[in-house]
């Protein structure tokens, strides 16, 4: 047993003490939210470039009613069409609206000096549309027209709940649009961890193995303990890293983004909090949806507190699960390269997991889902995808004690190759021979 | 007392019996030497002795009671082939090799203190590996093979990698080892390495213990009556007529000019006044001379099936 500790204690040190540990753990968050946030940052500030578009307007009743936006101006022009189109080839386009547009409205032409795009074909589109609409409107002399049409407008918001939580205090459900992020981003996250502490450890064992120095280590300690150690001491990395970034997003959601978010955003995100409606505060306060129930999420450290939790079991159980047969993959071989063919059997269905993950933020309930979400090889990845989404707990529990027994099986079988395998040099086995391994006698 | 005693021991691999029925015994405070030519077994053995592996059959007995778990903090190992973690701090790796052989770190730290200080090289105690000649890393390795002053050493082809300066320093080092009480195995297939050093041998050979016991002993009933002869004349008339009497052996004398050599292993003593006379009808005879024969040549007949 303290041989087992010393070896992890050794793996722990060599890994968590190294510069490049230290960065990639304090620059992931940073690079993952950056990932996030530059492309919305994109989209604000690189629309600045406004697109000039010269309007000829044969009907003369269009071109008062045309408003310029941030990425659109109109200019209009009393040029012939022809003649506007080779000489304004600096301004965007040439927007060219028909006479008998009021009966016709498929006499519109954009002649675009360049490609043009959807957003902005909409926008030009739009504005017509509704000036024509209510101009028509108009024609049937509705007395009061502007009030009927404001009583008239009734958006819709729908509350969903959980009818078979809790029925004393109706539970509302989480945004099903956060949810389904924070569960893509989970599944992708053991992904993640699962396959690059999974392969650390087939790395640290091949290093082993060619450098010669499993023939010191296996005459003062047994090959179990070994491998054992090995798994453990890379767990115990693996859990540092996540323990850190727990930290660092639980702190900022509870200091830092209270802070920095706008007073009435977090009215709204306290409203909720005191167990209002997300979608009522949001439309009384008048803000948007799905951004307070964002924030609300991001500010609920006892709602983020259980996702790592569950998260810490998974990774934890998927990682031992898997780094089991990484490190009985390792001792087979000699070098990285030669380890492609037995690696195959064991990243499939991690990437399988993968894709099903994707698949099961859209449902998270539907019996792929549920089975993938309880299959040992599949499950870690798979049923983090489906938390966020509040799932029945016995189905969690379920998938954690197979998940854990299976490990526990994983670890018998690979100690068996394990041991043969360290000791057994100059051929390459292949999957066939390598599984005889099993049986042994040793 | 015994220190080792192995009974019957087998072990087969998918392909190959590496150990067929081998016993021998290794007394407490000897010097003793395991001898083969490469894949004779002799480092499958070892790894039953280190419990690496497990015998099939046969029984393996330290200190008169079963080779138990335990007893690995007894025995230090230094494998043929050598590794260290290249990427590991010279220092931190001899610890950790010490604290895996049950040390405490205080113990380890002082007991390292002072072979590093043996040696002369307390200032490679930061430098990783990596940066280490390999006979360097070897030294390093050494120290990690000794440092929990087990009872039973086995050396695989330690001098291997050495030049002779620092190959001379290690076995001084092993010998004092052997001083203070150590049981030493060496195993080589390098017999003149070992031959001044061993007081016991064994000599394994296609998983077979061919030849066991004390080194003088081995010489005295083995390496009787063997001459050299040294004489001008017909070498191939005279070598003909000798193998009637005996076995020519291997010599690494070369012939000078008109001057041959010829060794050769008389098979009775009785025959001895025959040849003298004979060689001296057939040759000019300069000299003829008994050989104490080097233990390479007893091997070499032994895994011949000559003796």
């Amino acid at each position: 047993m303290s041989n087992i500790f010393l070896i992890m204690q050794r793996e722990f040190n060599e890994r968590a003490r190294k510069k490049s540990f230290i960065l990639t753990t304090l620059l992931m968050p940073v690079l993952m939210i950056a990932l996030m946030v530059v492309p919305a940052l994109i989209m604000v500030y690189a629309t600045g470039d406004e697109k000039e578009i010269v309007v000829i307007d044969d009907s003369h009743v269009i071109t008062p009613h045309l408003k310029d936006t941030s990425s659109l101006k109109f200019i209009p022009s009393d040029l012939k069409v022809d003649e506007a189109r080779s000489l304004t080839t600096d301004k965007f386009g040439i927007l060219h609206i028909g006479s008998e547009i009021m009966t016709d409205q498929s006499d519109i032409r954009l002649y675009a000096n360049s490609s043009s795009s959807m957003k902005l074909e909409n926008e030009i589109r739009d504005q017509i549309q509704d000036y024509i609409e209510s101009e028509k409107l108009k024609g049937y002399n509705i007395d009061n027209l502007e009030t009927i049409l404001k009583e008239v407008e009734s958006p819709v918001t729908m509350q969903v709940f959980r009818n078979d939580k809790s029925q004393e205090e109706d539970t509302q459900a989480q945004s099903t649009a956060v949810a389904s992020v924070i569960g893509y981003i989970l599944g992708f996250l053991l992904y993640m961890f699962i396959l690059i502490y999974g392969s650390m450890v087939m790395q640290a064992v091949i290093e082993e193995k060619s450098s010669r120095v499993m023939e010191v280590l296996v005459s003062s300690v047994r090959p179990f303990d070994l491998m054992m150690g090995k798994i453990l001491g890379v767990a115990s990395v693996a859990l540092t890293q996540l323990l850190i970034w727990a930290v660092l997003i639980l702190g900022v959601g509870s200091v830092l983004i209270p802070m920095m978010m706008p007073d009435d955003i977090m009215q709204g995100v306290e409203a909720v909090h005191q167990g209002g409606s997300a979608e009522l505060v949001a439309m009384n306060a008048n803000l948007d949806t799905d951004m307070l129930q964002a924030v609300t999420t991001a500010t609920d450290t006892a709602y983020l507190a259980k996702i790592f939790g569950f998260l810490t079991l998974f990774l934890l159980g998927g990682y031992l699960l898997y780094s089991a047969m990484f490190a009985a993959v390792g001792s087979a071989v000699e070098s990285v390269q030669d380890s492609a063919q037995l690696q195959t059997p064991i990243t499939l269905p991690i990437i399988l997991a993968l894709i099903i993950s994707m698949v099961v933020t859209n449902d998270p309930n539907s019996s792929v889902a549920f089975w993938f979400s309880i299959i040992p090889f599949t499950s870690p990845i798979v049923m983090m995808a489906r938390i966020p989404y509040e799932i029945p707990m016995w189905e969690v529990i379920l998938s954690l004690v197979l998940l854990y027994l299976t490990f526990i099986a994983m670890v018998w079988f690979a100690s068996k190759i394990y041991r043969v395998g360290v000791l057994m040099y100059g051929k390459k086995p292949g999957i066939k021979e390598f599984l005889k391994w099993i049986n042994y006698k040793y | 007392m015994d220190l080792l005693s192995i009974e019957h021991v087998s072990k087969q691999y998918t392909n190959h019996k590496a150990l067929d029925d081998v016993s021998l015994t290794i007394p407490k405070g000897s010097i003793y030497g395991l001898l083969g030519p490469n894949g004779a077994g002799k480092t499958t053995l070892i790894r039953t002795l280190t419990r690496i592996t497990a015998p099939d059959s046969g029984r393996i007995l330290f200190n008169g009671h079963d080779l138990s778990p335990e007893d690995i903090f007894h025995i230090g190992y230094l494998p043929e082939e050598r590794g260290l973690y290249k990427k590991m701090k010279v220092g931190e790796q001899a610890l950790f090799f010490a604290r895996l052989k049950g040390i405490s770190r205080h113990d380890a730290l002082m007991r390292l203190k002072e072979w590093f200080e043996r040696f002369g090289i307390e200032e490679w105690w930061n430098k990783k590996v990596d940066e280490l000649s390999k006979g360097m890393a070897q030294k390093v390795q050494f120290i990690t093979t000794v440092l929990h002053e087990p009872e039973l050493l086995i050396f695989d082809e330690p001098f291997s990698g050495f030049d002779p300066i620092n190959a001379k320093v290690l076995q001084d080092e092993i010998l004092r080892l052997h001083k203070k009480g150590a049981t030493i195995i060496f195993s080589t297939h390098n017999m003149a390495s070992v031959e001044e050093l061993c007081d016991h041998i064994t000599l394994i050979n296609k998983s077979h213990n061919i030849l066991s016991g004390q080194t003088e002993e081995i010489r005295r009933r083995h390496g009787a009556n063997i001459f050299e002869v040294q004489f001008r004349g017909d070498a191939e008339r005279l070598t003909e007529d000798l193998t009637r009497f005996g076995e020519i052996l291997p010599t690494d004398e070369e012939s000078l000019g008109e001057l041959h050599t010829l060794k050769f292993h008389v098979e009775r003593n009785e025959y001895l006044r025959t040849v003298i006379a004979r060689t001296n009808d057939l040759v000019e005879l300069r000299s003829f001379r008994e050989i104490i024969p080097s233990m390479n040549d007893i091997f070499i007949r032994a895994v011949n099936g000559k003796l």
